[in-house]
C-alpha cells in the first residue's frame, strides 16, 4: 500500500519534534509540520494543526521552550527551541525507538514454519 | 515524574488562563495559515486556492483549536463547566419544573439525613464514654419483675467485683433513685434536685473525667465519710451560673452540708444513656455499708479486660452468678442469682435497632419515590426535549456527551436538594435533640454532623444518577432522524417513553402502598397501645413528691400522713387522693410473694411489685376494687399485717379459690389478703401479667411519697392551695409543680408515637408522590391523545364517555400498582410484625384503608387531566393536527 499515508502512532509526533528542533534550532509551528512532512518524504499523514496539541505538552513538561519572534518573512511567529531537558529526553526516547524497531523488524521476518 | 508534576500543574494554570491562552492560539495559527498560504503562492497557486490547500493541510481551525485546548488543560473540567452553565441556562428558563424538583427532593434527602442522623446517633455512633466497646452492661437473665429482679445486692456485686476473672473492674448504680429525691436548700423556696447514687468507682470505670474538680474518693463512700456530691453540668450552669468556684464548697442538700467536688463534663448525659427522658442534676456516692439489706439495689457496668470479648464475660458471669450470696450472712440465700453480660451500647439501643431499620427503609423508600418521580418529569421534559438533544448530536455531540449533560442537569438539581434537604434535616434534629420528653436513649445528642455530611452527598449523587440516567438512556438510545422528525405529538414514535412512565407510575403506587400498609400497621398498634386499659384512669389525676418530717416509727409515719391527707380532702376541688411510694410506669421494686403452707419450685414465683399506699390511694387512681376491701386507717402498725393484691396473683396463688382473708408470706411475715384490684400496667403499656401487691403505709416502709390527686380543676388553679396546704404542715416541701399521671403514660407511649408519626409523615408524603406521578401521566396521556379524544367526540362520544375512559386507564395503573404494592406489604409486613401490638402483619383494616386511600388518591389525581379531556372541542383539536 505504498500510496495510503502512515497514521501517526501515539506519542511518535512529539519525538518528531523534539528531534527536528534539536536538528534545526529555534523554529515556529509551521517550519516544524512542514520539516516533518519533508524529512520522512511526505509519507506522514500529519494535520499541520495537531503539531500545536504536540507543541503545547512538550512545553508543559518543560521539554522546549517558546518565544515570540519575527519570521524571515516578517511575520510575528512563536519560536520554539529545545531545552536541555528535552535533549536529555530524545535521547532516551531514541534509544527507545530504536530498541523498538528492531524488535519489530526481527519479529517480522519470522518464516512461517522456520524454527531456530 | 517531575514531568508529570509539571503538567499537571501547567493544565491546572492554563484552565484559568483559558482565554488569554486562546487569542495566543488564534495568532499562532493566524501566522501559521499566512506562511503556507505564503508558500503555497510561491508554488504558484492563486491566493484563493493558495489559502484553501493551507486550510486543508491545518485539517479545520476549529478541530486544531479543540486539539490544543485538550491537550493544555482540563477537558473534562471545562465540559464539566459548559455543562453547568447550560444547565443553569435551561433550569431559569423553566423555573416551575426546577423549583418543583428541588423541593421534592430536599423533602426527599431532608427526611433520610435527618433519620439517618438518628440512626447514627442512636445505633451506629459509639457511646460517649472512654473505650466504649469494653464497657459491659450485666443484669439478671431471667428479670421478668421489673427493676428488683434485674439488679443484685450489695453482697453479691463484692462478691461479684472480686471473683470475675473477664473484667478489669465492675462498678453499678442504684437505679432506684426517685426523681427530685433531694431538696437543695440556701434559697427562699427549698429546690427539688434529682440525684443518682452511684458506686464509688462509676466515673473511673465509666472512663469519664470530671470537666473541674475530682471523682469519689473511697472514704467518701464509707458509712459516717465525708459527704461528696459531683455535679452534672446543665445542673451547675442553671443552678450556679457555671461558677467554678462551688467546687470545694459545701451546699445544703437535705439540710445536710454536702462538699461539691466537681463537675461533670458537658458531654456526660447520666439520662441519655442510662434512663432516656429523665434528668439528673447531681451524683452522690452508694455508701454500700447503708445498702447491703436493702435487697438487690445495683445493675451492673464491667469494663473488660483487654482481649476479652463480650461473649466470655457473658459465659463467665452466667457460671458465676449462682455462686453469689443475696446476703452473706445467710448461708442458704446462695444460688438465686442468674446473670447475662451483653455490650453496653447493645443495652442502651438495641431494643431500638429493628424500629430504626423500619425508619430507615421508610425513608429510602420516600427517596426512591421522589427519584422515580423526578425520572418520570425529566422523561416527560425530554419528550419536549428530543429535537434539542437530536439537534446536538447531529452537530456531533458524542453519546457520552449528551448524556453528561443530562447527568449534569440532575446533579444540579439534586444539589439543591441537597442543600435544602440539609437545612430540613438541620432544623428537624435540632428540634428532635430538644424533645426531653420523648423516651428515646441518646436523643438529646442528635445532631447533623459530618457523617451525615457524608451521608447527604452519598444519596444526592446516587439519587441524581438514579433519576437522572433513565432518560440518559433513553436519549442515547434515540434514532437521530426519528427525533428530529417527531412532531412531540405523534403516537407511534413516543409509545416506548409512555410505556417506560407508566411502569414508573406502577413502581411509584407500588411503593407508596407499602409505606401506606406499613404506617397503618403502626397507627392500629399505636392506637390499640392507646386503648389498653391500663388499670387506673389518669385523666384528672395529678401527682406530687411530698417530704414530710422524718419518722422512724410506721405508726407515726402513718399519723403524719392521715393528717395530711385529711388537710388535703379538705381543699374545694379535690375529690379524693392518697399515697404511694411507687407510681405506675415510673419507679417500681419487687418482693416475694407466696400463699402460706405451699410449696413451690425454685424460680417459680415471679417478683412481686410492691406499692406502699395509703387509704384513697386506689380511689383517687381509679384501681378497681374486684374483691374483699381496700386500706383504712385502722390498719396500724399494730394490727394484723395486711395485703391488697392483684387479680393475677391472686389466681396463680389461689386458683379457683377466694383469696379474700388467706394467709400470704411476705418477708417471712403471716399477712392477710383483705382486697383484689385490678392489674395496672407497671412498667409498659404493652406487657401484662405481671404480679402487684399493696401494703398499708403502717406496716411496710415506703421508698418515697407521692402525692396523688384526683380533681376536675385545672392544675394551675390547685397548684397554689395544695403548694399551701403541704407547707402548712411541713414548712420545708420543696416548691414542686404537680404534674398529670397522664404525663407518665405519654412518656411510656413516647417511643411508639414518635416512630408512628414518622413512618406516617413519610407515607403521607408517599402517597401525595404516587398521586403527583399518576397526575403527570394522565396529563401527559390526555395531552397525546387530544386528537384522538377529538375525534371519538365529533363521532358522538359523550363527556362522562371521555372521562370515564381516561378514569378508567388511571384506575387500571392504579390497581395493577396496588395489587404489587400489597404483596410486596405482606412480606414487608411480616418484617416489622415485632414492633407491631394486638395487630396481625395482615391486619384487613390496613390492607384495606391503604387499597381505598391509594384508590381515590389516584382517582383525584386524574380528575382534573379528565376534566380537561371533556372539554376537548373537537373542531380545535382536528384542526391543528
Amino acid at each position: 500500500m505504498p500510496d495510503t499515508k502512515l497514521d501517526l502512532l501515539q506519542g511518535t509526533l512529539d519525538v518528531m519534534v523534539l528531534q527536528t528542533l534539536a536538528v534545526m534550532g529555534a523554529q515556529h509551528g509551521y517550519g516544524i509540520a512542514r520539516r516533518i512532512e519533508q524529512a520522512s518524504g511526505d509519507r506522514v499523514l500529519l494535520n499541520q494543526g495537531t503539531i500545536y496539541a504536540s507543541l503545547i505538552r512538550l512545553q508543559q513538561r518543560g521539554w522546549i521552550s517558546a518565544e515570540w519572534g519575527t519570521s524571515d518573512n516578517n511575520r510575528k511567529a512563536k519560536f520554539y527551541s529545545i531545552t536541555k531537558r528535552g535533549r536529555k529526553r530524545l535521547a532516551e526516547e531514541t534509544v527507545y525507538w530504536e530498541r523498538l524497531s528492531g524488535v519489530m523488524g526481527r519479529v517480522l521476518a519470522i518464516q512461517p514454519g522456520g524454527g531456530d | 515524574m517531575n514531568g508529570v508534576f509539571r503538567r499537571a500543574f501547567e493544565r491546572i494554570g492554563s484552565f484559568f488562563r483559558r482565554s488569554r491562552l486562546d487569542r495566543e492560539f488564534d495568532a499562532e495559527i493566524a501566522t501559521h495559515l499566512e506562511l503556507a498560504t505564503d508558500e503555497n503562492i510561491r508554488r504558484g497557486m492563486n491566493r484563493e486556492e493558495a489559502r484553501r490547500e493551507a486550510l486543508i493541510r491545518i485539517g479545520g481551525l476549529q478541530q486544531s483549536k479543540e486539539l490544543h485546548r485538550q491537550a493544555r488543560g482540563l477537558p473534562a473540567l471545562e465540559i464539566g463547566f459548559q455543562d453547568l452553565r447550560y444547565t443553569l441556562r435551561t433550569l431559569r428558563r423553566d423555573r416551575g419544573f426546577a423549583a418543583v424538583a428541588v423541593l421534592m427532593l430536599g423533602l426527599g434527602i431532608g427526611a433520610n439525613v435527618a433519620v439517618f442522623s438518628v440512626v447514627n446517633d442512636i445505633l451506629l455512633r459509639p457511646l460517649p464514654f472512654q473505650d466504649q466497646q469494653q464497657l459491659v452492661w450485666i443484669e439478671q437473665a431471667n428479670g421478668k419483675s421489673g427493676l428488683s429482679s434485674l439488679t443484685y445486692s450489695v453482697d453479691a456485686y463484692e462478691g461479684f467485683r472480686q471473683r470475675n476473672r473477664t473484667l478489669k473492674d465492675v462498678t453499678g448504680y442504684f437505679p432506684f433513685s426517685p426523681p427530685d429525691n433531694y431538696r437543695l436548700g440556701g434559697h427562699s423556696d427549698l429546690l427539688p434536685v434529682t440525684a443518682m447514687s452511684v458506686l464509688g468507682n462509676f466515673f473511673q470505670v465509666l472512663g469519664v473525667e470530671p470537666a473541674i474538680g475530682r471523682m469519689f474518693l473511697p472514704e467518701e463512700t464509707q458509712r459516717n465519710g465525708r459527704a461528696a456530691v459531683l455535679l452534672a453540668y446543665p445542673f451547675w450552669q442553671r443552678q450556679f451560673a457555671g461558677d467554678p468556684g462551688v467546687v470545694g464548697r459545701a451546699i445544703d442538700l437535705n439540710g445536710m452540708p454536702v462538699t461539691v467536688i466537681g463537675v461533670l463534663p458537658d458531654r456526660f448525659d447520666f439520662g441519655a444513656v442510662f434512663s432516656p427522658g429523665a434528668k439528673v442534676d447531681a451524683f452522690v456516692p452508694v455508701i454500700p455499708d447503708e445498702m447491703r439489706d436493702w435487697g438487690n439495689v445495683f445493675t451492673f457496668i464491667g469494663r473488660l479486660k483487654p482481649g476479652v470479648s463480650v461473649a466470655q464475660a457473658n459465659a463467665e458471669a452466667g457460671i458465676l452468678a449462682p455462686e453469689l450470696y443475696f446476703n452473706v450472712k445467710y448461708p442458704n440465700s446462695k444460688g438465686g442469682y442468674t446473670a447475662r453480660a451483653l455490650s453496653l451500647k447493645e443495652y442502651v439501643s438495641g431494643r431500638l435497632r429493628r424500629s430504626l431499620i423500619v425508619l430507615w427503609c421508610a425513608v429510602g423508600f420516600l427517596l426512591l419515590m421522589v427519584c422515580v418521580n423526578l425520572a418520570n418529569l425529566l422523561i416527560a421534559r425530554m419528550g419536549a426535549r428530543g429535537k434539542e438533544f437530536a439537534m446536538r448530536a447531529a452537530l456531533g455531540a458524542g453519546r457520552g456527551r449528551l448524556i453528561g449533560q443530562l447527568l449534569t442537569e440532575s446533579l444540579v438539581l439534586s444539589a439543591g436538594g441537597a442543600i435544602l434537604g440539609l437545612c430540613l434535616a438541620y432544623a428537624v434534629t435540632s428540634y428532635l435533640a430538644r424533645q426531653g420528653s420523648v423516651a428515646l436513649p441518646l436523643l438529646s445528642s442528635v445532631r447533623v454532623d459530618g457523617a451525615s455530611l457524608a451521608w447527604t452527598l452519598l444519596i444526592a449523587v446516587a439519587s441524581a444518577v438514579l433519576f437522572g440516567l433513565a432518560p440518559g438512556l433513553k436519549v442515547s438510545g434515540r434514532d437521530l432522524q426519528a427525533s428530529l422528525k417527531d412532531t412531540g405529538h405523534a403516537v407511534s414514535a413516543s409509545q416506548g417513553h409512555h410505556r417506560l412512565r407508566q411502569s414508573l407510575v406502577i413502581t411509584q403506587i407500588g411503593l407508596a402502598c407499602v409505606l401506606l400498609v406499613g404506617a397503618g400497621l403502626l397507627l392500629r398498634s399505636f392506637l390499640r397501645v392507646l386503648d389498653v386499659d391500663l388499670g387506673f384512669q389518669p385523666d384528672g389525676v395529678a401527682a406530687i413528691k411530698i417530704d414530710y418530717e422524718e419518722a422512724r416509727n410506721p405508726q407515726r409515719r402513718a399519723a403524719i400522713l392521715e393528717e395530711l391527707l385529711r388537710r388535703i380532702q379538705a381543699v374545694p376541688g379535690i375529690e379524693t387522693a392518697g399515697i404511694t411510694d411507687n407510681l405506675p410506669l415510673e419507679g417500681n421494686r419487687s418482693w416475694g410473694l407466696r400463699a402460706k403452707g405451699q410449696q413451690y419450685r425454685e424460680g417459680e414465683l415471679p417478683g412481686t411489685f410492691v406499692y406502699v399506699i395509703t387509704p384513697g390511694y386506689f380511689d383517687a387512681m381509679g384501681i378497681r376494687i374486684r374483691k374483699g376491701r381496700q386500706f383504712n386507717w385502722s390498719d396500724r402498725a399494730d394490727s394484723q399485717s395486711v395485703v391488697v393484691i392483684n387479680e393475677t396473683a391472686a389466681r396463680y396463688l389461689w386458683p379457683g379459690e377466694d383469696p379474700i382473708d388467706r394467709i400470704a408470706l411476705i418477708n417471712g411475715r403471716d399477712t392477710r389478703i383483705i382486697g383484689v384490684v385490678s392489674n395496672v400496667r407497671e412498667s409498659s403499656l404493652e406487657k401484662t401479667g405481671a404480679w402487684q401487691m399493696y401494703l398499708p403505709i403502717a406496716q411496710a416502709g415506703p421508698v418515697g411519697s407521692i402525692l396523688t390527686i384526683r380533681s376536675r380543676l385545672p392544675l394551675a388553679m390547685l397548684s397554689p392551695t395544695v403548694m399551701r396546704t403541704l407547707r402548712s404542715m411541713n414548712p420545708s416541701q420543696p416548691a414542686t409543680q404537680l404534674r398529670p399521671i397522664q404525663t407518665s403514660v405519654d412518656r411510656a407511649v413516647s417511643p411508639r408515637r414518635f416512630f408512628m408519626l414518622l413512618v406516617t409523615a413519610f407515607a403521607v408524603f408517599g402517597l401525595i408522590l404516587a398521586a403527583l406521578g399518576i397526575y403527570g401521566v394522565v396529563s401527559y396521556l390526555v395531552t397525546q391523545q387530544t386528537q384522538e379524544i377529538a375525534i371519538r367526540v365529533a363521532l358522538g362520544a359523550s363527556k362522562s364517555r371521555v372521562q370515564g375512559a381516561i378514569l378508567w386507564q388511571t384506575f387500571r395503573l392504579a390497581a395493577i400498582g396496588a395489587a404489587m404494592g400489597a404483596a410486596a406489604s405482606l412480606a414487608a409486613a411480616r418484617l416489622i410484625a415485632s414492633l407491631l401490638f394486638e395487630t396481625a402483619p395482615t391486619d384487613l383494616t390496613s390492607f384495606a384503608g391503604t387499597v381505598v386511600l391509594l384508590a381515590l388518591a389516584a382517582l383525584a389525581a386524574a380528575a382534573i387531566p379528565a376534566q380537561r379531556a371533556s372539554r376537548v372541542d373537537p373542531m380545535a383539536a382536528l384542526r391543528t393536527i
